[in-house]
């Protein structure tokens, strides 16, 4: 079962061309991570599947429908929470939050004053004294306050101090426990590896890699750091080693994770007496699909 | 100063980005000048009928509160400050405090600010380059005012005078929305509290002028007038002025250097911690939004129809031995002067309820680029909905004003002259402006959804016709032009009688513009 499918999705603005060609599907039930630099398209195919853009080519289906053409019946089955939160100036929290539960149809005051209490916000102060963080808070108790089927979260937390990313990632996976689904745009790793169980990286506007974490891991290098008794011998003639260095008895390398298992038997031959070996993080995993962002937009 | 470092970099930023607002305003109160002063000149061609229009103008309380003081009445100068004295004065002062409040606390609570302070610039620079910009815009709008009245040939000392007396009342009104902008985190009530002194300024200085002139010492623009210009040319009211300017400036900065960045003096009362079940459909919304544009529009209608109906009576008197306002009017109207009076009167109403109904409407724009819209629209919300709910708030609120400026004017005049039939006619006769009101409405909607960069373009549109209404029959526009204005093109009631066919026109048009524009909405990106 797939919440929403994108295939080959294009959108140009003017001479920039903000999606080329982006896939994306997000299985129902998942929580499905969003990421890419500044610029890489997230917002744009955020606005595409909410129907405020319409896609110049490519397939979109959001909750079996078309997002552009039953825009109204199929936001009766979403939240959304935007990057950017601008809220009416003179409207107090409280009432921001009960208009859009109201507009949405499905105001629940009960869930509403519970996250309210969670979120620490103080709903009696006009939207003109918010900070950033209080912005994001209002709009996302408005989402999380809703019985809605899919999220789709825009940056939901890059406001947010620690608590209450703490807070945010407690309530996303209540959300999953109740086998909703969340598209989940985001900056911040550690909140992705905490809470995705898939996937989808973008780069200007096309989708570089997409999968479990899991799987994304086995693509790249684990780094390896042993003491041993005796040298290693033939470690650096094993396939997927990378960059070994050898100081009497301390050994440092990196490792393609599919070939890992050789490269510690070879290690174990001459002696374990310590070893830490370092999964790839996300980070990694980002860096080694834009590390070469740079050369690309000079080719460009 | 350090206080100071940078003023000058954020001057030059401040008219870079507001060049084209600094441009209109100056071209607009020039204008204003310069028209009057023309036509004043060709009103009164000789000495005779000048002595006949002070004669009248003295015999008329009503047109001196108006107006202005009795000054010089019986010159052509002397006229002209009357025309232009007052309303010019106001103009000059309401361009002045909202644009230090824009430059002020606005881009403070849009937190540019922020970032401009972050770096090294000065506590008070912000303060100083609106000062400096506001000033300098005061400055060239006097320079141009008094070149006008000298290219018209009138007497240098008086053109000097009445130049800057605009320049005085500017930077005092200035230096008081310096001053009000520090009280308050909310620009909107920063300009309003400026305005509302404006308002009082204005009002004060009609019950003097009105009567022995004492009052009109109390109102900053009354004290301005006090310098006579044309009728003796005193420069100490003037300096007076520009110490009160002075002082305002001294205890803006003063209260700036007392209170923390993004706060006010007065701290913001908290709002309900629950939305009202009412607030709970798009027009809801719009509504909450703008209920309070809605009633400032209409205070304001009501209030200007209150003065033009109060002075209708003696419009007979005031126009009798002037054959040309007697054209003026005849032209406008075609029946009795005082028809032609108040279907005048009801054009300018009609023209102020169209400007409502424009401001309240482009709010869709304005939520659009805000992307205030998106949340909305997140919702099952449609774009009709949602864009409707702000046409139906500005065809009401519009809509509202005129009748209500109608029923102003009908009661004024029917108390003053003991009939109230007039109001029944003149509320009917202000009805039919009703679709060339909503036709604004309907450009704007058809400009947000056909061509959203263009949105602002209403504004043009509705510019020409006020143009057209004021200055259209003085300078001979041929009646085809004036008939391409929606206001000019229904029949003038009560000096004409009613004519259904252009008025079902303006209607459909009106219609076929609001359908286009959803239409468009519906089928374009949201930007």
């Amino acid at each position: 079962m797939t919440a929403l499918s994108a295939t080959g999705l294009v959108k140009t603005f003017g001479p920039t061309r903000a999606l080329d060609g982006l896939d994306l599907v997000v299985a129902t039930g998942d929580v499905h991570g969003f990421l890419g630099p500044n610029g890489a398209g997230k917002t744009t195919t955020i606005r595409v599947l909410l129907g405020l853009l319409k896609a110049d080519a490519g397939e979109v289906s959001l909750l079996g429908g078309d997002p552009w053409k039953d825009a109204v019946t199929l936001h009766r089955r979403l939240a959304y929470v935007p990057g950017d939160v601008n809220l009416w100036p003179k409207l107090s929290g409280g009432e921001t939050i009960d208009l859009f539960g109201r507009l949405r149809g499905d105001l629940d005051p009960k869930r509403r004053d519970e996250l309210v209490e969670r979120f620490e916000l103080d709903p009696t102060k006009r939207a003109r004294t918010y900070s950033k963080g209080n912005r994001q808070k209002v709009a996302l108790i408005a989402a999380l306050a809703s019985s809605a089927e899919l999220l789709i979260l825009d940056e939901p937390t890059s406001g947010l101090d620690p608590l209450m990313e703490e807070v945010f990632q407690e309530c996303i996976r209540e959300v999953r426990a109740e086998g909703r689904t969340v598209l989940l745009s985001s900056h911040i790793l550690a909140e992705v590896e905490a809470l995705c169980d898939r996937v989808s990286i973008i780069r200007n506007g096309t989708t570089v890699a997409s999968g479990t974490l899991d799987s994304m891991r086995e693509l790249t290098r684990t780094s390896v750091h042993a003491e041993t008794e005796r040298p290693p011998v033939g470690l650096d003639r094993l396939e997927g080693v990378h960059g070994l260095r050898v100081d009497r008895d301390q050994v440092r390398f990196d490792v393609d994770t599919v070939h890992l298992a050789p490269a510690i038997r070879c290690l174990s031959e001459a002696g374990i007496r310590m070893l830490v070996s370092t999964p790839p993080t996300l980070e990694e995993l980002f860096l080694r699909h834009y590390g070469d962002a740079v050369d690309a937009s000079d080719d460009a | 100063m350090t206080s100071l470092t940078g003023t000058l970099h954020l001057a030059r930023m401040a008219v870079r980005r507001d060049r084209v607002r600094l441009l209109l305003w100056v071209a607009a109160i020039v204008a204003v000048v310069l028209l009057n002063a023309v036509s004043t000149v060709d009103l009164y061609p000789t000495q005779h009928s000048l002595d006949l229009a002070a004669a009248a103008a003295r015999g008329n309380p009503a047109a001196l509160a108006f107006n202005g003081p009795d000054v010089a009445l019986d010159t052509v100068g002397g006229q002209v400050a009357l025309q232009v004295g007052a309303i010019g004065l106001t103009f000059v002062g309401l361009m002045s405090l909202l644009l230090v409040v824009r430059l002020t606390r606005a881009e403070e609570d849009s937190g540019r600010l922020e970032l401009v302070r972050s770096m090294p610039v000065g506590r008070h620079a912000s303060l100083a380059a609106a000062l400096v910009v506001v000033g300098a815009t005061d400055a060239v709008v006097g320079l141009l005012t008094t070149l006008c009245l000298l290219s018209q040939d009138l007497p240098v000392g008086g053109s000097v005078v009445m130049g800057a007396s605009f320049v005085v009342v500017g930077l005092l009104f200035a230096g008081l929305a310096a001053t009000t902008a520090q009280v308050t985190e909310n620009p909107r009530v920063a300009s309003g509290l400026a305005g509302g002194v404006l308002a009082a300024s204005f009002l004060v200085r009609a019950i003097g002028d009105a009567g022995s002139g004492a009052a009109s010492w109390a109102s900053p623009i009354g004290l301005a007038q006090k310098s006579r210009p044309f009728g003796g040319d005193a420069v100490w009211p003037l300096l007076l002025c520009l110490a009160f300017a002075a002082l305002l400036t001294a205890a803006a900065a003063v209260l700036s250097a007392r209170r923390d960045f993004g706060a006010g003096l007065v701290a913001p009362q908290p709002g309900p911690a629950h939305g009202s079940a009412r607030l709970a459909t798009p027009l809801a919304l719009a509504f909450r939004l703008q209920r309070g544009a809605v009633l400032w529009w209409t205070i304001s209608l009501v209030a200007m129809a209150v003065a033009w109906g109060s002075l209708a009576n003696s419009i007979d008197e005031f126009t009798k031995d002037n054959q040309s306002l007697e054209d003026m009017f005849k032209r406008l109207g075609g029946a009795g002067i005082t028809d032609g009076y108040l279907a005048t009167t009801l054009l300018f109403a009609a023209l102020v309820a169209a400007g409502a109904a424009l401001q309240i409407v482009i709010r869709v724009r304005t939520e659009e680029t805000g992307r205030r819209g998106d949340p909305v629209l997140a919702t099952p919300t449609s774009r009709a909905r949602w864009a409707g709910g702000h046409l139906v708030t500005a065809l009401a609120g519009s809509g509202l004003g005129l009748i209500a400026a109608g029923l102003a004017l009908g009661i004024t005049y029917g108390a003053v002259i003991g009939d109230p039939s007039q109001v029944g006619r003149l509320v009917g006769a202000a009805l039919v402006y009703l679709p060339s009101v909503w036709l604004f409405a309907a450009l704007a909607v058809a400009l947000i959804g056909l061509a959203p960069g263009w949105t602002n373009g209403a504004w043009a549109v509705w510019g020409g016709c006020v143009a057209l209404g004021l200055f259209g029959t003085l300078i001979d526009v041929p009646k085809a032009v004036r008939d391409l204005s929606p206001f000019e093109v229904v029949p003038t009631l009560p000096a004409e009688s009613m004519r259904w066919l252009p008025v079902a026109g303006v209607g459909l048009v009106a219609v076929v513009l609001a359908v286009a524009g959803f239409e468009g909405l519906r089928r374009r990106d949201m930007s």
